[in-house]
């Protein structure tokens, strides 16, 4: 592997985003070649992952080379430098390959619209934010990327900027994660203050010796790890800022896709793994496996009576994002990593096949107004079939393996309260499949209850959507095979244990695995079952029919509650204290003060000026006898 | 004679030329109390040569000629510009740049 390979690996949608950003509007007329192009500069970049790939199989350490020293001071150096070992290109290649499908998907997805060369342009962006965010070598660069993601997330939630609701779901994510981006940045501050340095290498190499360390009062890397662990529940959409995620399905759906289901929400799970020797020192993850399994049972729980086809994917997202957490919070990151990574096939699969639906339905989204939907768009049902069922974990796709992984490894986690959690991502689990299958029974069997309007044509999507669509199927179905098979002695948990800290995890699974898969894949199909019983021919009703199912349905009021207990408050405050009266009562009045004292100087001055020259002149006499008499007299 | 009858005759010349800028208010007299002005301090730079026995003391005054020479023509041009343009060489009424 050579500098040069991650410089074009990481150059490439930087290059696509200046073609397609500086000249869309020679581009804007040829929608073919701009999407060629923003697809063309991510296929670039999967190639060089793929030779990366191949490359970090057999090394012993990882490639860290430093590009030029960036910020330079006397004491320390932030470089720009590039870290790649086993972890970094799974995430380089589902970053690629995944942002690939969903580049050519977008071709035809966005076909027509306005802004077509612009979503071409935010999406390279997007790409190559969050390459940087993955290949830093030090903390300062994943957070360049960190921030870049979420830049391009804004944009591309608020893509459609003349539609108020996108607009203010694009500042809501922004602003949420800014909370998190935060935490994010004071844990740097931290982790500076313990190690003098920001590098991945200083730090895992002087982890050990440096455990004992007092920050602030309290053991250094414990908050380091925690602060960032902010950063990680907002980036990531956990609980208690898991709120901005189902509001950015406001932008197109295939960017729902790639940045909110597949890469950058789980850019938290990759910083935590990355993290991982600072994570088994602090032993920190009992925090991040419990908001992990709490999100994931609170997510799935609001699925359940969600009508909106986007909204149950994105709830899901949380939710599974949540086992990801429970996954690299007790440990066993090699199976976060691994759910990551299936989540971000199925996931993404299943936003693409949404995005289908609407493309059919002309952008219908809520779920009662479709139904019988198999017949007509068999593809789409196909493949979100497969989706749907590797995510309920039916037994031998891809979901099945690693979220029974990361069940397991809760279970045998040293510290206390594992069966807890274990327990817990059991009924979670249930309900994934229940919400998963409600969701295909309700849109895609029974009666058709599509408007006579849009029934008439109603069309399977084009080729160069399906396509993607049918390549990612098979990931989404046998990927768990060709990686998860044999639990914690896989090809994946092999390949990536040469990670710095990925051994010394709390995670170790106690004895054989199957009894965990029997009991993963009846729990699963039950859901299903319990689904088909419920949903086969019934609708969801209109309106909740108890306290429970309104809570439910309502999100458990949620956004209501920030909006009267956060978001008033600080507006309020902003409003009169702020603005009333530090801005016009305090600023403008020093300011317009200080005017108007001059106004009154300069009006009693002004009649001295009465332009009659005689008048001037007396008092220059004046001046002068009066000098004159200084001088003789008193001098 | 000694130098203080000059200088008090120079004080006396000085002095009514200052009055007369002060109180008169046509334009063409005030110029001519200015001009007494000049020539007070012209009589007593000469004095004061004289009575020193330096010669510096002269040359000022063909300078302060010179220079007022010049001022008055450009003092009486001024003059009748504002004659021509208000038709009152009155230094009350006018006091105002605006034309």
């Amino acid at each position: 592997m050579s500098n040069s390979l991650i410089i074009i690996l990481l150059i490439s949608p930087l290059v696509g985003f200046l073609i397609n950003g500086l000249f869309g509007k020679w581009l804007k007329g040829n929608e073919k070649l701009s999407g060629t192009i923003g697809a063309l500069a991510v296929l670039v970049s999967l190639i060089c992952s793929i030779i990366a790939f191949v490359n970090v199989q057999g090394s012993e350490k990882p490639f860290n080379e430093v590009l030029y020293s960036w910020i330079a001071g006397e004491s320390f150096t932030f470089n720009i430098g590039f870290h790649v070992d086993a972890l970094t290109t799974v995430m380089l290649l589902v970053i690629t390959g995944v942002g690939f499908l969903i580049h050519v998907y977008s071709i035809g997805y966005m076909h027509g619209d306005a802004g077509y060369t612009r979503y071409f342009a935010y999406l390279n962006l997007f790409v190559f934010a969050m390459l940087i965010l993955v290949l830093g070598n030090n903390y300062l660069m994943m957070f360049v990327g960190w921030e870049g993601v979420g830049l391009c997330s804004y944009l591309l939630i608020g893509f459609w900027y003349e539609k108020q609701s996108a607009t203010d779901a694009g500042k809501k994510a922004f602003i949420v994660n800014r909370i998190g981006d935060f935490g994010f940045l004071l844990g740097m501050f931290t982790l500076f203050a313990v190690f003098n340095s920001l590098d991945f290498s200083t730090i895992f190499s002087g982890a050990e010796a440096k455990s004992d360390e007092i920050v602030f009062g309290v053991n250094g890397i414990m908050l380091a790890t925690l602060l960032l662990f902010v950063g990680a529940v907002g980036k990531s959409a956990q609980l208690p800022l898991y709120v901005w995620l189902p509001d950015a399905m406001e932008g197109p759906t295939p960017v729902s896709a790639l940045i909110h289901a597949a890469t950058m929400v789980t850019a938290g799970v990759y910083m935590i793994a990355r993290s991982a020797v600072l994570y088994n020192i602090a032993e920190t993850g009992v925090v991040v496996a419990w908001i992990g399994v709490l999100t994931a049972l609170f997510a799935a729980i609001i699925a359940l009576k969600q009508n909106d086809i986007k909204r149950i994917l994105a709830y899901s997202t949380v939710s599974q994002l949540g086992y990801m957490f429970v996954g690299v919070g007790v440990g066993a990151y090699a199976s976060g990593i691994f759910h990551l990574v299936t989540h971000a096939f199925f996931k993404g699969l299943m936003f693409l096949t949404a995005g289908s639906v609407m493309h059919a339905m002309a952008n219908e989204l809520d779920i009662r107004k479709m139904g019988g939907l198999r017949n007509k768009l068999p593809i789409t049902h196909a493949t979100f079939l497969v989706g749907a069922l590797a995510i309920a974990g039916a037994p031998f796709l891809s979901g099945f393996w690693s979220k029974d992984e990361i069940l397991h490894s809760a279970w045998g986690v040293t510290w206390g309260s594992g069966k807890a959690i274990y327990i817990i991502g059991l009924i979670t689990a249930f309900l994934t499949a229940f919400y998963m299958f409600r969701l295909i029974f309700v849109t895609f069997y029974g009666k058709s209850r599509v408007e006579p309007e849009v029934a008439s044509h109603l069309h399977e999507s084009p080729a160069v959507m399906w396509i993607p669509l049918a390549i990612l199927a098979i990931p989404s179905a046998l990927i768990g095979l060709l990686l998860g098979v044999g639990g914690h002695n896989s090809w994946f948990h092999h390949f990536t244990e040469k990670v710095a800290g990925f051994k010394g995890g709390h995670g170790e699974a106690l004895g054989s695995p199957i009894p965990f898969m029997v009991i993963s894949s009846v729990i699963g199909i039950a859901g299903i079952t319990f689904a088909w019983t419920r949903y086969k021919n019934r609708v969801p009703s209109a309106e909740p029919t108890n306290a429970l199912q309104k809570l439910v349905a309502n999100k458990f009021y949620i956004d209501e509650l920030y909006n009267t207990f956060i978001v008033q408050p600080i507006k309020n405050a902003s409003h009169f204290l702020l603005w009333k009266l530090f801005d016009t009562g305090i600023i403008d009045g020093i300011v317009n003060g200080v005017a108007a004292l001059i106004r009154v100087i300069g009006g009693t001055l002004r009649r001295l000026q009465t332009g009659l020259v005689q008048v001037y002149i007396v008092s220059m006499v004046l001046g002068i006898v009066l000098f004159l008499a200084y001088y003789l007299f008193f001098a | 004679m000694s130098l203080e009858y000059y200088l008090i005759l120079s004080a006396l010349l000085f002095t009514i030329g200052v009055i007369g800028v002060l109180i008169r208010r046509n334009a063409i007299i005030i110029f001519m109390c200015i001009e007494l002005m000049l020539n007070a301090a012209n009589l007593a730079f000469v004095a004061i040569s004289r009575s020193l026995g330096q010669v510096e003391g002269q040359l000022f005054v063909f300078f302060v000629m010179a220079v007022a020479a010049a001022e008055v023509a450009i003092g009486l041009a001024i003059i009748v510009s504002v004659f021509k343009h208000r038709e009152t060489i009155n230094v009350d009424e006018v006091n105002s740049l605006k034309g």
